[in-house]
């Protein structure tokens, strides 16, 4: 007992609020490729050297401006249709992010109100919730996307909610776990005597208490929401085609690969292995920053 | 087991048989752990200049609240310190041997051997995957290099020890499978499979109901007359140590405030600290409407006044107290105390003769 | 008048079933007990784990439904209130519980925890409700900043002030003290029996205490009930049984408290064996398997409380010519 408290009273004196950035394992790196493709992504318009969208058939399969034919006119090469590959890089880091972050978040939300509300009140609502996510989890992720995107047809708006219809569920196990250790503990007993409803209970004294789990989470799945947006878009029931989105450019590169274009799919391939790989270090990191687990709460 | 009522004067009880030789079992001087930050900018003096004496064959309490380094000061024995942790100085004598010079191999030696430790947690001390034969055996095994079968029977027979019934099939079963009470005896069996010349136990008995808690103390006692064990029992109740210990050292904020022999300190305790400590506890039978509290908080160890950590809560501080630490005066009759209000046996001449 | 009142509380819990649904059962957390609160005064409840003294209070704060029995608060059965009553109840009855750390919500400021009862309740204007929180924390010996803090920034014993402040919002008749102080350093807790007792003589409170720590109980109480296995074993004057315990549990127990000095001299009775599983509690008397002085009529026949010089004790020695006399005078 008194060692932990000994220990913590070591952590509890550092000195500002700011100092973990300072600290060892601060994901520097990672923080800085999210935010330059962030960056990117807003201020795509004023970056991009070209129109994204539209090419000069005269242009076409122009390799990197490294390579014998390659011209500074194009950085990084040009498509089968003749447009600018590193201005399709940027205008599809807008896709990314955007598609990215409303899915996360859309999972995000449904899946926290769905996990607080089935650990909280238990009996059948849990019962009918955790089926659901039962026989969710059972059909695979991708297929199930594939279905979805099949049904409503592709959009980016429609990717928003289908990825966030697949991916919900992994919020709402994972809160519910939580909110049933809360909901056990003495704050939450004493809320019940001062006589507080189950809505303030939920609202007041667990969500606040599970939205580190949830951020945590959030982060770590951005990744994998950022990887199913592309597997859909290379599949051709994702964001459709004149938009230019990372996997619609692997998508459309890969009979070039056959032929020596590499350009066309090393580029983007690239950025998504970067965006996937940031984000899953910041989650890592995140994840011992605040999990109530690591840090005393 | 039959159920038995005897009665005993504590103090008869207490006083161990075995022989008592002149020089101490384990003497620790002028220790000092402190817990180092990673860049070493913040320190926090855990330990501080403790010095204290245990002889074989006698129970030494140590008493604190949370924070006051009796538990570093345990880790500090057995050098099982987390990384942040460090001994910053002072020998710890250990049957003549310094342990803080020991290697980190000759140490694993002395651990589970010689120095032996029971936890607060049984459950947490013991692995839900083996059973507790295997446990209690280990030790055996990898200590005095024993068979299997050999270390399997030496196990039962400390089964039998600890008080447990039919310890032939208790030896098969997981600890999941046992009470608390029976849980912490196992503790018990395994730091006392190899004949360790000291135990500590750190708050063995917190988890565990008043008349197991009573049991598991007889328990230790009995097993301490049988051979002549030292033991260091670390705490924060005074009634364990007013029925179990010889010798009594009062921590407060990593320092030894006062040390001596239990009834000494119980019945004329010399530092502030320790009397209010003594008259702040209900006790069974006295009708105060108001205990006495000691006013304020526990200190904190990483921001502690200049002078004595306790001022800020002694009645009685004046401005020495404040400006100074006091140093361990010597009270004689084997009396320490850290307070400018004690008064030191040089300045009693007379009354102090050497006697230990 | 008794403020509270328990006739007969019983709570079963079904078992844990087996892996393959088997081996139900029921387990008999409270079992037919009774006992009164009066008006200003204490009830310390003592006994050891699995006796059924949390159950008892979780009962009393309505935070589980009684399977048997009643309670009447100020005269009135539980179960016939209307609404207007239970809210009634529910701002009359609070609680503070073990762990300070665990019983303030980590991320709400304390004048927001202070103030959750009274903004649930009642709803008082902004002013009213800082007023009442700088009163409250003034009441439990906080400064008034400490309003705008979070619970992180406070020691063991200043955040069981902020629980105690809380539990007093909505002036409540009774309060259960659920191991008020066990968490807390030893050099705090005095402070917070004194607070709990000046509060008391303040505000006419009732407490149900409920600790492991006889001393204690036995400071803070006017009456003591002991309980084992979810009976009622003996209860009485508080001074009174810890001074001459009847029942040969109650015995048992307070000889198992610690000495508070080294020379203090007392018979020890130590009980063989741990307390059975409330699962399959033993016949008859449930402490005959441990009892140092069990006759044949304890394994059959259970006892019921009968008053013994002024103590109600639930045990066969002092049955109309059972011979067990003598017990009382150890």
């Amino acid at each position: 007992m008194s060692t932990t408290t000994e220990t913590s009273l070591l952590a509890a004196q550092l000195p500002s609020r700011f100092s973990f950035v300072r600290s060892r394992d601060f994901p520097l790196i990672p923080l800085l490729i999210l935010g330059i493709i962030a960056f990117v992504a807003v201020f795509a318009d004023l970056l991009a050297p070209h129109d994204p969208q539209v090419g000069s058939l005269a242009a076409r399969f122009h390799p990197p401006f490294w390579l014998a034919g390659g011209s500074t006119d194009y950085l990084l090469g040009t498509d089968q249709l003749g447009r600018d590959v590193l201005s399709r890089l940027i205008f599809g880091a807008r896709v990314s992010m955007v598609v990215g972050f409303t899915a996360v978040i859309f999972a995000g939300v449904v899946g926290t109100t769905l996990g607080i509300i089935s650990g909280y009140l238990g009996g059948w609502v849990d019962q009918v919730i955790m089926r659901v996510v039962d026989a969710w989890l059972a059909l695979p992720a991708l297929s199930f996307a594939i279905f979805l995107a099949a049904i409503v047809g592709p959009s980016e708006m429609n990717i928003v909610i289908i990825l966030g219809l697949v991916f919900w569920t992994r919020y709402a196990r994972i809160v519910r776990g939580e909110v049933l250790s809360l909901k056990e503990r003495e704050f939450v007993r004493l809320a019940i005597v001062a006589g507080c409803s189950k809505w303030t209970i939920m609202r007041r004294h667990i969500l606040p208490n599970v939205v580190n789990s949830a951020i945590v989470l959030a982060s770590l799945m951005l990744g994998v929401v950022i990887i199913a947006e592309a597997s859909l878009s290379f599949l051709g029931v994702g964001v459709p085609p004149p938009k230019p989105a990372w996997g619609v450019m692997l998508s459309d590169g890969k009979q070039g690969l056959m032929v020596g274009y590499w350009w066309l799919t090393v580029f983007p391939g690239c950025c998504i292995m970067l965006m996937v790989l940031s984000s899953n270090l910041l989650g890592d990191w995140l994840r011992v920053k605040l999990d109530p687990q690591l840090r005393q709460l | 087991m039959s159920n038995s009522i005897h009665s005993f004067a504590s103090s008869e009880g207490k006083r161990p048989v075995a022989a008592i030789s002149n020089r101490p079992l384990l003497e620790l001087r002028n220790l000092s752990t402190n817990y180092i930050s990673a860049r070493g900018r913040r320190v926090v003096r855990a330990v501080d200049d403790v010095t204290l004496t245990i002889n074989a064959g006698e129970t030494l309490g140590i008493v604190g609240e949370s924070g006051s380094g009796k538990s570093t000061l345990a880790l500090t024995i057995l050098r099982v310190l987390p990384p942040a942790a460090h001994i910053v100085g002072g020998q710890m004598m250990f049957e003549g041997e310094d342990l803080v010079q020991k290697s980190d191999a000759e140490m694993r030696r002395v651990r589970g051997k010689r120095i032996a430790m029971i936890l607060q947690d049984p459950m947490a001390s013991l692995n839900p995957l083996f059973t507790v034969g295997d446990q209690v055996a280990e030790p055996i095994r990898v200590h005095e290099g024993a068979s299997r079968a050999t270390a399997w029977r030496r196990a039962i027979g400390l089964l039998k020890a600890v008080r447990i019934a039919s310890p032939e099939t208790r030896v098969r079963q997981h600890p999941h499978e046992m009470s608390g009470g029976m849980r912490q005896r196992i503790v018990g069996a395994i730091a006392m499979s190899c004949e360790p010349r000291l135990l500590i136990a750190d708050e063995p008995t917190t988890s565990l109901d008043l008349t197991i808690q009573a049991q598991y103390l007889n328990l230790l006692r009995e097993l301490q007359r049988e051979h002549g064990l030292a033991l260091i029992f670390i705490t924060h109740n005074l009634g364990i140590v007013a029925k179990m210990c010889d010798q009594l050292a009062v921590m407060y904020a990593g320092r030894v405030v006062e040390s001596g022999p239990v009834s000494r300190i119980f019945n004329a305790p010399a530092h502030p600290y320790t009397e209010a400590l003594l008259n702040s506890i209900p006790r069974m039978g006295d009708n105060r409407e108001r205990l006495t509290a000691i006013e304020g908080q526990p200190p904190n160890l990483a921001s502690l006044p200049p002078g004595c950590a306790f001022a800020p809560r002694c009645p009685v501080a004046f401005d020495r107290c404040r400006a100074e630490a006091p140093p361990a005066m010597d009270l004689g009759a084997g009396r320490t105390a850290r307070c400018w209000l004690a008064v030191p046996a040089a300045a009693e001449a007379g009354l102090q003769d050497g006697a230990v | 008048m008794a403020v509270m009142e328990a006739v007969g509380l019983t709570k079963l819990f079904p078992g844990r079933r087996g892996f393959f649904g088997g081996g139900g059962g029921t387990v008999r957390a409270v079992d037919g007990v009774s006992f009164a609160i009066e008006g200003g005064q204490t009830l310390g409840v003592v006994g050891e784990s699995g006796c059924g003294k949390t159950t008892t209070a979780r009962l009393v704060l309505g935070l589980e439904k009684p399977t048997g029995g009643a309670i009447r608060f100020e005269g009135c059965d539980l179960q016939t209130l209307d609404a207007a009553g239970r809210r009634h109840y529910r701002k009359s009855v609070q609680a503070v519980f073990q762990d300070p750390y665990a019983s303030l919500s980590p991320r709400m400021r304390i004048s927001a925890i202070i103030a959750e009862p009274l903004v649930t309740n009642e709803s008082p204007s902004a002013e009213e409700l800082s007023r009442r929180v700088r009163q409250l924390l003034d009441l439990v010996g906080l400064p008034a900043h400490a309003a705008d803090l979070f619970p992180h920034e406070f020691s063991g014993g200043q955040r069981q002030r902020i629980a105690i402040a809380r539990a007093l919002s909505l002036s409540p008749r009774l309060v259960v003290l659920d191991e008020p102080v066990s968490a807390l350093d030893v050099s705090i807790r005095a402070q917070i029996l004194n607070l709990l007792r000046d509060l008391q003589a303040e505000l006419g409170l009732s407490y149900l205490f409920i600790a492991h720590d006889l001393a204690a109980v036995a400071h803070m109480s006017h009456t003591i009930v002991v309980m084992y296995l979810g009976k009622i074993v003996e209860t009485g004057e508080a001074q009174e049984l810890s001074r001459a315990p009847k029942h040969p549990y109650t015995q048992a127990l307070f000889s198992a408290a610690l000495p508070s000095h080294p020379d203090e001299r007392r018979d020890e009775i130590i009980l063989s064996g741990e307390v059975p599983s409330p699962l399959n509690p033993p016949s008859g008397c449930r402490f005959h398997p441990r009892c140092p002085r069990a006759m044949p009529v304890c394994g059959v026949e259970e006892p019921t409380l009968r008053d013994v010089e002024g103590h109600l004790v639930a045990c066969h020695l002092y049955d109309m010519g059972a011979g067990g006399r003598g017990l009382g005078e150890t």
